[in-house]
């Protein structure tokens, strides 16, 4: 995983709440059985559309969106991730996001930062109005900075070193693997069985 | 202090508890469907890792499957290719798999329950948000990412932050014709897509109880539409009745130890929850839903909302968003909506009693015309019961088609989709944008709602046939 500390970058307003995760990217696109080539699928449906703000060519190269709150409901592909990494962003800003979205976020170095909805819509009018500013999101720090705009944002420690480390969960968990040997030897004998 | 269900069995889990991080949770039971797992597979490959549990993981073909001429080859290269992956990994890593055609083959969350494994007390993870579904049991049940489904192949745990909790308490009676289905659709636009947001659900009151295990899988299984991470009801001897004599369900003395166990799981009269909602069941009606999210729904005897009805700025945007792309103008009747599609199945309606709910408001009856019904059973297991029943001949005389098990037009990854423009009444969990088929504009309704709609044409619940 791609280690997050700091990362400063133009933003896309992306005004709509309730961005469900067939949105972000279609079912036609998750049966491929690769981790690549899911930007071509971001938002496919809404980019038919050339008046769909990701097609708005003072938007190229964004690399933060500003998104409306509830980003990331319904399915759990994590193919949603994948697309938003491959499309070529590396935040998410929004003023909730949906659980298994940002678990999904957060184990793939996309940061999703949640901010209050007010701070979110004066980003995206700041954006809106002059495309070219940027937006510095510090994970140290745990702040976004830019565009008029300071503010603070949560983000447990030990998430956050892990973000900053670009470490993964499996190799994390294996250096306690015996205490998974000994919590198996107390699992009581009635428990089904797939085999 | 007491402790809730979900406290209960949060606890019961936990192999490593470090402060400031995530607790380690040991997982009871790992599903695996072709869609979410051939990334998880391939970095196990890469990593030389084996499955740590094969015996707790079980696989089966559900998302992509077609529902017609299955004992031809998939049709569609892409998707065979993705059934074909699954195939070689469970090969390979040693994974338990019901394959097309196979009589334990269906949707994932049809399958573990007709088994019997999902059990009270578990922990239960899939790469699939309707997970959530075998919390009706009394499990910790909940969907997760690919990432995440590598983790637990690999270790057999996963590191979770502790969710809040949230009591639902539904008092009274369900009137007649009103079902799980309306209960739940209810409650999600009561409290909204992300009303549950890092909150296990908990549905209790004396509706819940009077639900049979089908009815309370149909509620838990939504739980993620209202944005919860998972939704659980306490077991109780309707479970109890249920589990005894299931292929993986323990018995003699095992089993009365079992039964012990899990009556000690339900939440203790003091315990606290951090949010909790009453709803009065006595008041609720069929329940369709509008709109583009699930939260979008109404009472089927009312009308289309204006989005002028909305005080929030964002809701009054999606709701004028979702008119535009529904096609549908605010102040019709509900009712008035002609549909060109109905499909009954998933893993939110797909079982035998919803099947048995359509097929009797359609026995006698003929579809309307014009209108395309399609009746898909959530397992072969559930799809040889209908048959034994007749209820294959109902649906057919009636003018349906009948169908072999999958998920099919729930999420239109196989040749089952809806046309651009096409409108459903669906049994199914989401009216996302274009779920069914890019264009396609979906009506949630419960199977009764389906049938009756099928016979009119048009959204109807069975008491106005």
């Amino acid at each position: 995983m791609e280690a997050f500390t700091i990362h400063t970058g133009r933003a896309v307003p992306l005004r709509r709440s309730d961005v469900d995760t067939d949105q972000i990217i279609p079912s036609e696109w998750l049966k491929r059985i690769e981790r690549t080539g899911f930007g071509a699928g971001l938002f496919a449906e809404w980019r038919a559309d050339p008046g769909f703000v990701l097609n708005d060519p003072t938007h190229a190269g964004a690399s933060i969106l500003l998104a409306g709150p509830d980003f990331g409901t319904g399915s759990s592909r994590e193919h949603a991730v994948w697309a938003l990494q491959d499309y070529g962003f590396r935040a998410v800003i929004s003023s909730r996001f949906a659980d298994i979205f940002r678990g999904n976020a957060l184990g793939n170095g996309l940061l999703p930062v949640t901010l209050p909805a007010e701070t979110v819509e004066a980003l995206q009018a700041a954006v809106e109005a002059d495309p070219t500013v940027e937006i510095t999101v510090d994970l140290d720090a745990r702040q976004v900075r830019g565009a008029g705009v300071e503010a603070s944002f949560e983000l447990d420690d030990f998430t956050r070193w892990r973000l900053m480390e670009g470490l993964d969960d499996v190799g994390l968990t294996l250096r306690h693997e015996e205490r998974i040997t000994v919590f198996e030897g107390t699992r009581p004998a009635w428990l089904p069985t797939s085999v | 202090m007491g402790r809730t269900l979900a406290e209960k069995v949060w606890d019961a889990h936990v192999v490593r508890r470090a402060d400031g991080e995530p607790d380690l949770l040991y997982i009871d039971l790992h599903l695996v469907h072709e869609v979410t797992s051939p990334q998880a597979f391939e970095a196990l490959r890469l990593a030389g890792r084996p499955v740590r549990r094969p015996d707790l993981t079980l696989a089966t073909e559900d998302h992509n499957v077609p529902t017609t001429d299955t004992l031809a080859p998939i049709a569609d290269p892409v998707s065979a290719a993705q059934v074909e992956a699954l195939r070689k990994n469970c090969a390979e890593f040693g994974v338990r798999l019901y394959p097309m055609n196979d009589p334990g083959q269906g949707i994932v969350h049809v399958v573990g329950p007709q088994l019997g494994l999902s059990q009270p007390g578990m922990t239960i993870v899939c790469g699939d948000s309707h997970t959530s579904t075998h919390g009706a049991f009394g499990a910790l049940a909940f969907g997760i990412g690919t990432s995440q489904v590598e983790h637990v192949l690999a270790t057999q745990t996963l590191p979770q932050r502790r969710p809040k909790t949230m009591a639902i308490t539904v008092e009274g009676e369900l009137p007649p014709g009103v079902t799980a289905k309306d209960l739940i659709l209810a409650i999600i636009a009561r409290i909204g897509t992300g009303g549950g947001a890092g909150h296990v659900i908990e549905y209790r009151g004396a509706a819940i109880r009077g639900l049979s295990m089908e009815g309370r899988m149909t509620v838990c299984n939504m739980s993620i539409e209202a944005g919860a991470r998972a939704g659980m009801i306490a077991p109780d001897d309707t479970t109890f009745e249920y589990l005894a004599g299931r292929d993986r369900v323990a018995s003699g003395p095992a089993w009365d130890e079992a039964v012990a166990y899990w009556r000690t799981l339900a939440s203790d009269p003091d315990a606290e929850f951090d949010r909790e909602v009453v709803i009065d069941a006595a008041s609720l009606t069929p329940y369709v839903t509008w709109g583009t999210n699930p939260g979008q729904a109404a009472p089927l005897g009312s009308r289309v909302p204006a989005p002028a009805d909305y005080d929030d700025p964002a809701a009054r945007a999606s709701a004028q968003r979702a008119l535009a792309y529904m096609g549908l103008t605010a102040g019709t009747p509900l009712a008035e909506v002609a549909v060109d599609t109905v499909f009954i199945g998933s893993c939110t309606n797909g079982r035998l009693s919803d099947l048995r709910a359509a097929a009797d408001v359609l026995r006698g009856r003929q579809v309307a015309g014009g209108v395309r019904v399609l009746v898909v059973p959530g397992s072969m297991q559930v799809k040889a019961q209908a048959e034994a029943e007749g209820l294959d001949q109902v649906f057919e005389a009636a003018g349906a088609q009948w169908r072999s098990a999958g998920c099919s037009m729930c999420l239109g990854m196989n040749p089952d989709t809806l046309r651009p423009g096409e409108r459903s009444a669906s049994t199914s969990n989401r009216n996302f944008e274009g779920r069914q088929g890019p264009g396609g504009r979906t009506h949630l309704v419960s199977p009764a709602v389906a049938a009756a709609t099928a016979v009119t044409g048009r959204l109807t619940a069975p008491a106005d046939l």
